[in-house]
C-alpha cells in the first residue's frame, strides 16, 4: 500500500496545477456550507445572547432594528434621537430603571457610548486597569479598543469630528483615558464609554471657555449688558477638559431636553415590563418600546431564510463542481491511456491500477478534507470577531 | 529458452494476421529480429511476453507455456522472468530515473522492493552511465539517457529473457553503439537470452543470429 501511495503521491505532486485546482474546488465545496453554518450559528449566538440580556429598549418610533442594533451593538446607523425626558418618564413610572444610552459619536473608528454607571452593572462590566468614570471628559475603554489603539489609563483619546469642513460643527474633544474594561467578548469590548455629559460636550451642548465676566482680552466681548455677556467668535472654546478648566464647563438649556439615542429599560419584574410595553403600544406616543430578543429573532429568521437560499445555491454549485471534477478525471484517464497501458505492460494488475487511480483521488480528497478542516477551524476561531466586524461591529 | 509452434494471432476487428509456424531461441542466445514495418515484430514480442494472447499455437518460455497461463500467472511470470525494453522507452514523466527503474517493484506484488534491490538499481544505473542522474525527472533526460533508464528497468529483476523492441532506434550512432555494448555486457553477465527487434542492419553482426521476419526465414549471420 505504501508503494501505491508513493507512486500516486508522485503523480499528484508532479501535476501541480491540476491537483491544486481540484483540491481548491473540493475544499471550497466542503468549506462553504460548513463555514456559513458556523458563521450563522455564531451570529445567532452573539446577537441573541446580548438581546436576551437586554429586557426592553425605549427609543424614537421608527426602525426597531436600527434601534436595537444601535443600542445593543453600537451600530453606525443612529436611530432618531429622543430626549432625556424619556428616561425621566420611566423613572416616574416606578416600574423600571432607565439606563440612557447615547451612541452617536466615534473616536478613531470606535463608537463613543455616553451612558450612566448602571450600564456597567447591568452588563457586568469590570474595570481591569485604572478606575471608573468620575469626572467630565474622562473615558473608559473596552478591552479591544485599548488593545488596538495601544492605550492605557493616563493616555488620551480624541473624538472624531462629525463634519470636518463645518467649522461651526462638532469639535473634537480630547478625552482622558482613566480605565480599561475587562474583556467581555461582546460589543462592549469595542466601545469607548463616557459619561452622558461628556457625550453632550462632544456634541457642543456643554462647553468650556474663559469666564467672560473676567475676560483678559476685551476684544472677545461682542456685547455686554447687566445680565448677559455675549462673546464673539474670537473666544476660544476648550477642547480638553482638565482639572484647571473643569469649572469653566457648563451646559445651556434644560437637561431633560438633551438627546440620547435610546434608553435601556430594566423592569422591576415581568408584570412591570408588560405594563410598560403596553403603555408604548399606543399610536399617539412618540416613543417605541421594543423587546430586543423579538427584534433579533426576526432578523435571524430573515438571515436563515437567506441561508436556505444560499444552501440551495451552494448545493447546485457543488453539484456542478462535482460533475466538472468527474469530467476532469474522465478526460484525464483518456489522456493517460498510454501511461496506463505502459503500467499494464510493466506487469500491473487491473486491481492495482484501480488502486493507483483511487489513491490519487483519495490524496486529493484527503488534502481537501484537511484543508477544509483547517479552514473551518480558522473560521471558527475568528468567527467571533468576524461576526462583529461584518454583522454587528 | 523460447519455443513457438503453430502460432496464429490477429487483432480483433483488424486485417492483420500473424502466423509463425515454428520459432525457437536457445538460452543465452542473442537474436536479432528484422523485417519491414507492420510485419508483426512488436506483436511477436508482446505475445512472447504474454501481453497479448495467441488465437492458436503454443508459446513456451523457459519451459513454461505462457499462452496457457491464466492472466495473473502470466503477469507474474512476465514480471519475474522477462525484461522488456519498449520501443519508445515508456518512462513515466512524473517519476525520476530511480523511481522509473524501480517502478515494476512498486506496482506488482510478485516483486518485493528491498534495500538490496535499491542497491542493485543504483549499481545498474552506474554501469549504464546514469548513476549521477538518479534523482533527475524522466522528462529532463536525453534520448540516450531515457533508453538507458528503460534498459535498467528491464534488467533490474535479473530476468532470464530480455525482449528489446527497437532499443536503439531513437539514438544517434555513438549512443547506439555504447548502449548496445552495455546491453550485451549486462545480458552476458546475467546469463540471459536476448531477442531484439531492430531495423538497423549495421548492428546485425553483433548478434549470434538474425531472423528475417518477412516470410519468417532465418538469415545467416555475417
Amino acid at each position: 500500500m505504501i508503494e501505491t501511495l508513493y507512486v500516486a503521491w508522485r503523480y499528484v505532486t508532479y501535476n501541480k496545477i491540476k491537483t491544486v485546482t481540484l483540491v481548491a474546488c473540493v475544499t471550497l465545496i466542503g468549506v462553504l456550507p460548513l463555514a456559513l453554518q458556523l458563521f450563522l450559528n455564531e451570529s445567532a449566538r452573539q446577537l441573541l445572547s446580548r438581546a436576551e440580556s437586554t429586557p426592553l429598549v425605549m427609543g424614537a418610533k421608527g426602525s426597531s432594528l436600527d434601534l436595537a442594533m444601535n443600542t445593543l451593538y453600537f451600530d453606525d446607523e443612529v436611530p432618531e434621537l429622543i430626549s432625556m425626558a424619556a428616561a425621566e418618564e420611566i423613572t416616574q413610572s416606578d416600574l423600571a430603571a432607565p439606563i440612557p444610552v447615547y451612541a452617536r459619536f466615534q473616536a478613531r473608528g470606535f463608537p463613543i457610548v455616553g451612558t450612566s454607571f448602571d450600564y456597567f452593572d447591568v452588563r457586568g462590566l469590570e474595570i481591569e486597569q485604572g478606575r471608573s468614570l468620575a469626572l467630565l471628559g474622562e473615558c473608559v475603554l473596552g478591552a479591544t479598543v485599548a488593545e488596538r489603539l495601544g492605550l492605557k489609563p493616563g493616555d488620551s483619546l480624541v473624538s472624531s469630528p462629525e463634519t470636518v469642513f463645518d467649522i461651526a460643527g462638532i469639535y473634537p474633544l480630547k478625552m482622558k483615558v482613566v480605565g480599561v474594561l475587562q474583556r467581555a467578548y461582546t460589543s462592549d469590548d469595542l466601545a469607548v464609554f463616557v459619561d452622558l455629559k461628556s457625550a453632550w460636550v462632544i456634541q457642543g451642548l456643554g462647553h468650556g471657555h474663559e469666564d467672560l465676566a473676567r475676560a483678559k482680552d476685551p476684544s472677545v466681548i461682542l456685547d455686554r449688558s447687566d445680565r448677559n455677556v455675549i462673546a464673539n467668535a474670537k473666544l476660544v472654546q476648550y477642547t480638553e477638559i482638565t482639572e484647571s478648566n473643569l469649572d469653566d464647563f457648563h451646559f445651556h438649556g434644560d437637561p431633560e431636553a438633551y438627546p440620547v439615542s435610546a434608553v435601556i429599560v430594566i423592569p422591576h419584574d415581568v408584570k412591570s415590563g408588560t405594563i410598560l410595553r403596553g403603555r408604548y403600544v399606543e399610536q399617539d406616543t412618540s416613543y417605541q418600546m421594543i423587546t430586543p430578543k423579538e427584534v433579533i429573532d426576526g432578523l435571524l429568521a430573515n438571515i436563515f431564510r437567506i441561508k436556505n437560499v444560499l444552501d440551495a445555491v451552494i448545493f447546485i454549485v457543488g453539484l456542478a463542481t462535482v460533475l466538472a471534477i468527474t469530467l476532469v478525471f474522465t478526460l484525464s484517464l483518456r489522456l493517460r491511456q498510454r501511461e496506463i497501458h505502459t503500467i499494464f505492460k510493466l506487469g500491473c494488475s487491473r486491481l492495482t491500477m484501480v488502486r493507483l487511480l483511487g489513491t490519487e483521488i483519495l490524496i486529493i480528497l484527503l488534502t481537501s478534507a484537511a484543508l477544509c478542516g483547517a479552514l473551518v477551524v480558522v473560521v471558527n476561531y475568528y468567527s467571533h470577531d468576524l461576526v462583529r466586524v461584518l454583522f454587528i461591529r | 529458452m523460447i519455443r513457438i509452434h503453430g502460432l496464429q494471432f490477429g487483432y480483433p476487428g483488424g486485417d492483420f494476421r500473424l502466423t509463425v509456424p515454428a520459432f525457437s531461441v536457445d538460452a543465452g542466445e542473442k537474436v536479432a529480429v528484422i523485417g519491414p514495418s507492420g510485419s508483426g515484430k512488436t506483436t511477436l514480442l508482446n505475445l512472447i511476453a504474454g501481453i497479448l494472447t495467441p488465437r492458436q499455437g503454443a508459446i513456451r518460455v523457459d519451459g513454461v507455456g505462457v499462452s496457457e497461463l491464466a492472466d495473473a500467472e502470466r503477469r507474474s511470470f512476465r514480471i519475474t522472468s522477462i525484461g522488456f525494453v519498449f520501443q519508445d522507452f515508456e518512462l513515466l514523466d512524473y517519476l525520476n530515473v530511480l523511481d522509473n527503474i524501480l517502478h515494476p517493484y512498486r506496482i506488482t506484488a510478485a516483486l518485493t522492493l528491498s534495500r538490496e534491490v535499491r542497491t542493485r538499481a543504483g549499481r545498474l544505473a552506474e554501469q549504464m552511465g546514469i548513476g549521477d542522474k538518479l534523482k533527475r525527472g524522466a522528462e529532463d533526460l536525453s534520448q540516450g539517457e531515457k533508453q538507458r533508464t528503460a534498459i535498467c528497468r528491464a534488467l533490474l529483476a535479473e530476468p532470464k529473457l530480455i525482449l528489446a523492441d527497437e532499443a536503439t532506434g531513437n539514438l544517434d550512432p555513438e549512443n547506439k553503439s555504447r548502449i548496445l555494448d552495455l546491453l550485451f555486457e549486462t545480458v552476458t553477465d546475467q546469463k540471459a537470452t536476448l531477442l531484439a527487434v531492430t531495423h538497423d542492419h549495421e548492428l546485425l553482426p553483433r548478434f549470434d543470429r538474425t531472423v528475417d521476419f518477412q516470410g519468417f526465414r532465418e538469415a545467416p549471420t555475417t
